[in-house]
């Protein structure tokens, strides 16, 4: 079943002019079909979109927007509603100035993969109308200035959309139409981080060395990131003596990976935006479900802030040098 | 004009790497970028444009100045520079091209830049026309020609060829010594693919983009838009787009204290950033909005109005694909000069 | 990448080598100013001997010390990184410890997780009145990063 923008523009108009809310934080059309960008709707909905490219997480905007006078309407998908969640229960955003519209979510496309399948011109998108099943084994007609193509969209989803265990709301307001979401889990969470543990030590090491040195330091997976949220950044301050704009030696790219990863260690809500934002397709979400994985195996949990409890008989740090030869 | 046949490829980057240290796209880690041909070395010749401009060989993301060791009350200071040698590039867009000529307006002009100049003069710039434009590409707008990239040397691809054309002495240079492995041909050869290159670029969406508004506009009166307001929403304030870019030119210059050494160095750096300029009172530009807007105007106004009304920007679409919230410098132009 | 590959392009890539004669592994020791810090003081007192190539960085608590200071030790040049605080219940502040325990293990696993040797980093609970224990456990930990060698994988070329 498809999800219809203007259905959900209707239930937006319905909410504001009911006077649950003022303002509305939602996708607006780009110049492609692809190319959705966050934005703020005051007075009119010129632009209001949400379709299979609206993969931004825009709860991380509310920290600001919750600042404003007035209510905030916002569309939340369920990877997000964990974000904005986490954002409530550290005080990070005013929740009673947001309405958090759910919203469902059948998945979102990477328009890098369609690329990958040697795509270019990309002038349209559209799901075939014939041959639709209700498995989710839809194709999509990629419609560009050379060609047609067609390509299943199970194939092109976001990496972070087929890691996405449930498509639960979590702390909204209002949850719309939620029979639309589909499941896109293809069950293999933790296969990424397996491979990696089970790699020998060298290979490890090269394999992490050879991603984080594509890193450019922009700056993007700690922007995007709504557990990140601190407002000054310890790379960002000179004082702290670790600011650093470029990594101008590997322990920068290191460093950064890794404290980065740590800060968010125990509250990461696993929505992937870090890969998907990452200009250089460094895999991140490597990093931080390394820690949920552990925190998993360790403490047996997944959804408290692990570092911010403990119990009297939580294993010692030596445990990790009792791990098998594999780990070695 | 030369030609050779294109499953020969490699034999001439092998040649050429026996001449001369050769760069071209390749994928590292899923990534296209600019990487140094070995044998064996893919070369990406479908990727239009690779992650990272090829600004990065003149103007490199980190450039060590010197280095101040200290020991009692002397202090020494080492020139800690890297040599480089002769290198060539193959494989640069008319776009990429392009950006080297608004970046010599900037490093070169009084008083020049010895780490770019250096590096700018040793390089050979071999260019690739684009057979096929993507959707995001809009050099068009800027002048820019693809079927006609300019460089050192020029390179055309057809199915069956690659025809290869010097333009500039060290041109002339390289191809003088690899000149055995082509076979010469007219320039007629081409003029099909040309052709078809043009027709490609008319049908791109952004063919028609249509800048009068940043020409003859005032600097105040865009400044004060209140467009601005709107435009800016979804930015995250991350550098992908000012780093990604291949004229954007901003660096900041730093200190390391390595425990025995400061080492000073230049690194990019982004107007998106909280500490971008920053001096003794903070940040001139306190919010995202007046970031965001710093580097459009420069782009588009600051800089066409110190440089005879060249934009800032060559259409290479970069920032297009790699903006994690899609925001980019057409919607942007779009937006502030809409009328409503 | 590119043509003015930066420092980083020299780093070996290949085990890390035996050390040789000449080697002297540098270590950084974190202790907890109300027991490890104290346990080291009564191991001095007792004339009980330990590498002087340990350098002792005093903290309030091993909760004191979050990842940022461990790879900075590495940063600047450390061969081998130890924290040492009160054994888990006698925190001078109750809990902080738990805290650290907690904390490093993940630490040490994404350090483990990213190539880098295990062995180069650990904690120990070492109280005032141990001193033997204290002397021994540098000891044994020295050793350790001795037959390491340099730490090649996490330090700062910039340092060397």
């Amino acid at each position: 079943m498809r999800i219809e923008s203007d259905i959900i523009l209707g239930k937006v108009k319905r909410l504001v002019s009911d006077g649950k809310a003022d303002r509305v934080f939602a996708w607006k059309k780009g110049n492609f079909c692809y190319d959705t960008e966050p934005s703020l709707f005051t007075d009119n909905y010129v632009g209001f979109t949400y379709d299979d490219f609206c993969a931004a997480n825009l709860c991380k905007f509310m920290i600001n927007e919750s600042k404003k006078d007035g209510k905030t309407l916002v569309l939340i998908k369920p990877c997000d509603s964990k974000g904005l969640a986490l954002l409530e229960k550290e005080h990070r955003i005013n929740r009673e100035r947001i309405y958090a519209l759910g919203v469902p979510c059948a998945g979102k496309i990477d328009m890098d993969k369609i690329r990958e399948n040697g795509v270019k011109g990309v002038i349209g998108i559209e799901e075939e109308k014939e041959n639709v099943s209700c498995n989710g084994d839809e194709n999509l007609i990629i419609k560009t200035l050379y060609g047609d193509k067609i390509i299943p969209k199970k194939s092109v989803l976001y990496d972070k959309c087929l890691s996405c265990t449930d498509k639960e709301h979590v702390g909204c307001d209002e949850v719309f139409m939620p029979e639309l979401s589909e499941d896109t889990y293809d069950g293999k969470k933790f296969e990424g981080v397996k491979k990696i543990e089970n790699m020998p030590s060298d290979e490890r090491f090269s394999f992490w060395r050879s991603q984080l040195s594509k890193c450019i330091r922009c700056n993007a997976c700690r922007n995007v990131c709504p557990v990140c949220s601190c407002v000054k950044c310890i790379f960002d301050n000179d004082n702290s003596g670790i600011a650093s704009k470029a990594n101008s030696d590997d322990f920068e790219e290191n460093l950064y990976h890794i404290i980065r990863a740590f800060h968010v260690c125990g509250r990461c809500v696993d929505c992937g935006e870090c890969s998907r934002v990452c200009p250089e397709k460094i895999p991140l979400h490597l990093l931080n479900r390394k820690y949920i994985k552990d925190i998993k195996e360790l403490y047996g949990y997944e959804k408290e802030p692990a570092l911010l409890t403990f119990t009297k008989s939580d294993a010692e740090p030596s445990v990790i040098y009792e791990r098998g030869e594999k780990n070695v | 004009m030369y030609k050779i046949a294109y499953s020969e490829i490699y034999n001439l980057f092998d040649r050429i790497k026996d001449v001369i240290t050769l760069f071209l796209p390749a994928k590292n880690d899923g990534a296209v970028s600019f990487s140094k041909y070995e044998s064996g070395t893919r070369y990406e010749a479908d990727a239009l444009n690779t992650v990272r401009s090829a600004k990065d060989f003149f103007f490199p993301q980190t450039q060590n100045i010197a280095e101040f060791k200290i020991s009692g009350k002397s202090i020494e200071i080492l020139q800690n520079t890297e040599e480089t040698g002769k290198f060539a590039v193959f494989g640069v867009r008319a776009c990429d091209e392009k950006s080297f000529g608004i970046l010599d307006r900037v490093f070169l002009s009084e008083p020049s830049d010895p780490y770019y100049n250096e590096k700018r003069e040793k390089a050979v710039i071999i260019t690739a026309a684009c057979n096929y434009p993507e959707e995001t590409c809009f050099c068009t707008a800027f002048g820019i020609d693809p079927s006609e990239p300019r460089g050192d040397v020029s390179t055309w691809v057809s199915e069956d060829f690659l025809y290869w054309k010097a333009n500039t002495e060290k041109g002339e240079e390289l191809t003088n010594k690899i000149a055995d492995i082509f076979e010469r041909c007219n320039d007629g050869e081409i003029i099909s693919i040309k052709n078809n290159i043009k027709t490609a670029a008319e049908k791109l969406p952004f063919v028609s983009l249509n800048l009068d508004y940043w020409r003859n506009t005032g600097e105040k009166e865009i400044f004060a838009s209140e467009k601005w307001e709107s435009v800016y929403k979804g930015c995250l304030g991350c550098g992908t787009c000012t780093f990604v870019c291949p004229t954007c030119q901003c660096y900041d210059v730093r200190d390391f204290d390595s425990g025995k050494s400061v080492r000073k160095f230049r690194c990019w750096d982004s107007c998106m950033y909280s500490d971008f300029t920053k001096m003794a009172h903070g940040n001139p530009r306190k919010s995202q909005k007046e970031r965001f807007r710093q580097r459009f105007m420069h782009k588009l106004k600051y800089f066409p109005e110190n440089n005879g009304g060249i934009f800032s920007c060559v259409g290479c679409g970069r920032c297009l694909k790699s903006c994690p919230q899609s925001l980019n410098i057409i919607k942007v132009a779009r937006s502030v000069a809409a009328d409503d | 990448m590119q043509i003015n590959e930066k420092d980083k392009s020299n780093r070996p890539n290949e085990n890390p080598v035996p050390s040789d004669e000449n080697f002297t592994p540098l270590i950084v020791a974190f202790c907890c100013n109300w027991c490890s810090y104290a346990g080291a003081d009564l191991a001095g007192s007792g004339r009980l001997s330990y590498p002087a190539e340990v350098k002792i960085i005093r903290v309030p608590c091993s909760c004191r010390v979050n990842p940022t200071f461990i790879l900075r030790a590495f940063q600047k040049g450390a061969d081998g990184v130890i924290l040492a605080g009160c054994h888990p219940g006698d925190c001078h502040y109750s809990t902080g410890n738990y805290f650290t325990r907690r904390r490093m293990t993940l630490l040490f696993s994404m350090l483990d997780y990213m190539g880098i040797e295990k062995e180069r980093t650990r904690v120990e609970w070492i109280s005032a009145a141990e001193g033997a224990k204290f002397a021994s456990t540098m000891n044994e930990f020295a050793e350790k990063i001795n037959s390491l060698g340099k730490c090649r994988r996490l330090g700062d070329l910039r340092c060397v």
